[in-house]
């Protein structure tokens, strides 16, 4: 194990610590159902760039995926009062299989036509929940969530608690992807398919698996939202705004390393998160779309590609 | 004499209406130096294409080390040991020259270490100072170079080099030339599809000539150099007095 590895892990550990200890330590439950959603933006960002960042595949559609998990689960808890550990693991099974849908599409169109065609896939599934009667259809779905353990203190601090442990282990799923040679043949095949098929990468395999983890980590994401908020709705689940969001982050951060979507889904949900508080809710779509603006034109390679431009001219 | 390494029969390809390759036929023995040549539009590109597997031919059949591979993905050909450079160099970009050598490297997979094969191979063709810059901070002589080190990393049998000297100054050519000529006295047969008459005559022992997507000419660099319709298709007819 490399010394930078073993950074991580401690770093991973300190995290979970942080997280449980703090659940302990701060009383006030509304700390955890803020940074509720600043987590799962963490989780929701780098599962994005698995397949955005790395493979450079623009998936517009995240919120099919997200959506697809927080009904799910919400079916299963409805259904047979399903344990959560379940519900996330059954919300995986379903975003890996229409990530690798999603992945054929590959086969056929690239570029922009890929990334419209991602929105096609949110557009369908919302309309499907719609029309299902047992899901609530358009009204959405009220459920009443189990019980949490009781070392986890209250019900909100119980799924920030699993939540931060699905975000630690996705952005360490990634990591490990980008430093394999999964992550090395992604990122050529992003450079060049055609080269990097002649430099005998499987390509389409790996964008399917791509598509597949990417998929997976993005539903998984929505799995403990019923837990969280005892109400679903089509509108929020399928959101496009929740979708913006999602790509918005990498792009803040930097997609090309596992840091860059932390880094961005941190600054962005907090400081939306901070608005919502003191300004105005609306004001977070506004924000994102200024800082897109901004970001694109002055980082294309996000914070971190801004950082490293600045060292190397530091260094000239 | 070696057996072929390499066999296309009745090769064909047409784009629409367009037909831009064959038929063609012929064969390539192992450690041969083969030049191809031809005006733009001959159908080099597009022979190129159909036997590195990135485009699939719409008639005929390619054989490849004693396998029929007509209908082998480009990967897998290029796992089997048929390996090729792009005319314009397409650099994995946002990697270190290094990672581009690695990428070939991991997909093969028999657990050597790949770091140090990867720098030796930067090494025999003088990259390895540039290991640790992105890709795209090269120049064009080391573009092509990088090119030539990602191809040589499975121990390839055939080596397709499209244009590789293309816009190189004469020291550059000649670097680029001593490299495939290590190559072919290693064993490796290498097509080398050129413009830079001179290269070719150097370095080919047999060569090809397109026109139309026909082979309208085949011998010795010397024979081929000489061939009446070889001139014509280079130099047009001689204007009548």
């Amino acid at each position: 194990m490399k010394r930078q590895d073993v950074a991580f892990a401690a770093g991973a550990i300190v995290v979970l610590l942080m997280g449980f200890g703090a659940v302990h330590a701060v009383a006030n439950p509304y700390f955890f159902f803020a940074g509720y959603v600043i987590v799962q933006y963490v989780v929701l960002a780098t599962a994005w760039n698995i397949l955005g960042g790395y493979a450079g595949y623009i998936n517009f559609g995240p919120a099919a995926l997200y959506g697809a998990g927080v009904y799910t689960s919400a079916l299963l808890l409805k259904a047979f009062g399903a344990p959560l550990v379940v519900n996330i693991v059954a919300a995986g099974l379903v975003g890996m299989v229409l990530g690798l849908m999603m992945g054929y599409l590959t086969l056929r169109v690239q570029g922009v036509y890929f990334a419209i065609a991602t929105i096609a896939l949110v557009i369908m599934l919302e309309t499907v929940v719609h029309n299902i009667e047992y899901l609530g259809g358009a009204r959405g779905l009220a459920l009443i969530a189990p019980e949490p353990p009781a070392w986890a203190v209250g019900r909100t601090q119980f799924v920030f608690l699993v939540l931060l442990a699905i975000a630690v282990m996705s952005v360490a799923l990634a990591r490990w992807i980008e430093r394999s040679w999964i992550g090395r043949g992604l990122r050529a095949l992003r450079a060049s398919e055609e080269a990097a098929e002649c430099a005998g990468v499987a390509t389409l395999r790996l964008k399917l698996a791509a598509c597949a983890v990417s998929g997976a980590l993005l539903a998984v994401a929505g799995a403990p939202y019923i837990y969280y908020a005892s109400y679903i709705d089509p509108g929020s689940a399928f959101s496009l705004t929740l979708g913006l969001n999602t790509i918005a982050m990498p792009l803040i951060g930097g997609t090309r390393s596992w840091a860059g979507p932390v880094i961005g889904a941190l600054l962005l949900a907090s400081v939306q998160q901070a608005a919502t508080v003191t300004i105005s809710s609306e004001l977070n779509v506004l924000m994102v779309g200024l800082a897109l603006i901004v970001f694109i034109a002055a980082a294309p390679d996000g914070l971190i590609g801004l950082a490293e431009r600045l060292r190397r001219k530091m260094h000239a | 004499m070696s057996e072929p390494v390499l066999a296309v029969r009745d090769l064909t390809k047409s784009f629409g209406a367009l037909r831009a390759l064959g038929p063609v036929s012929f064969a390539l023995r192992g450690g041969e130096r083969l030049g191809l040549i031809g005006p733009n539009g001959s159908g080099k590109t597009t022979l190129i294409n159909c036997l590195s597997g990135t485009l699939r031919a719409d008639d005929g059949r390619i054989w490849f080390a004693g396998r029929d591979v007509t209908n082998v993905l480009a990967f897998k050909r290029a796992r089997m040991g048929l390996a090729r450079s792009f005319q314009i160099p397409k650099p994995f970009v946002g990697m270190t020259v290094l990672e581009n050598v690695l990428v070939p490297l991991d997909q093969i997979g028999d657990g050597s270490d790949h770091e140090a094969r990867a720098m030796a191979i930067l090494r025999s063709v003088r990259l390895d100072a540039r290991a640790g810059d992105d890709a795209k901070r090269l120049s064009h002589l080391e573009l092509r170079k990088l090119e030539l080190a990602r191809a040589l990393v499975g121990a390839p049998k055939v080596l397709i080099a499209d244009e590789a000297m293309a816009g190189l100054s004469e020291p550059e050519i000649d670097e680029i030339l001593a490299i495939l000529q290590r190559l072919s006295e290693a064993g490796v047969a290498v097509i080398m599809v050129e413009h830079i008459m001179h290269a070719v005559m150097r370095f080919s022992q047999r060569v090809i000539c397109f026109e139309t997507g026909q082979l309208i000419a085949e011998g010795t660099p010397q024979e081929v150099a000489e061939d009446p319709l070889v001139q014509k298709v280079y130099f047009g007819e001689p204007a009548r007095h």
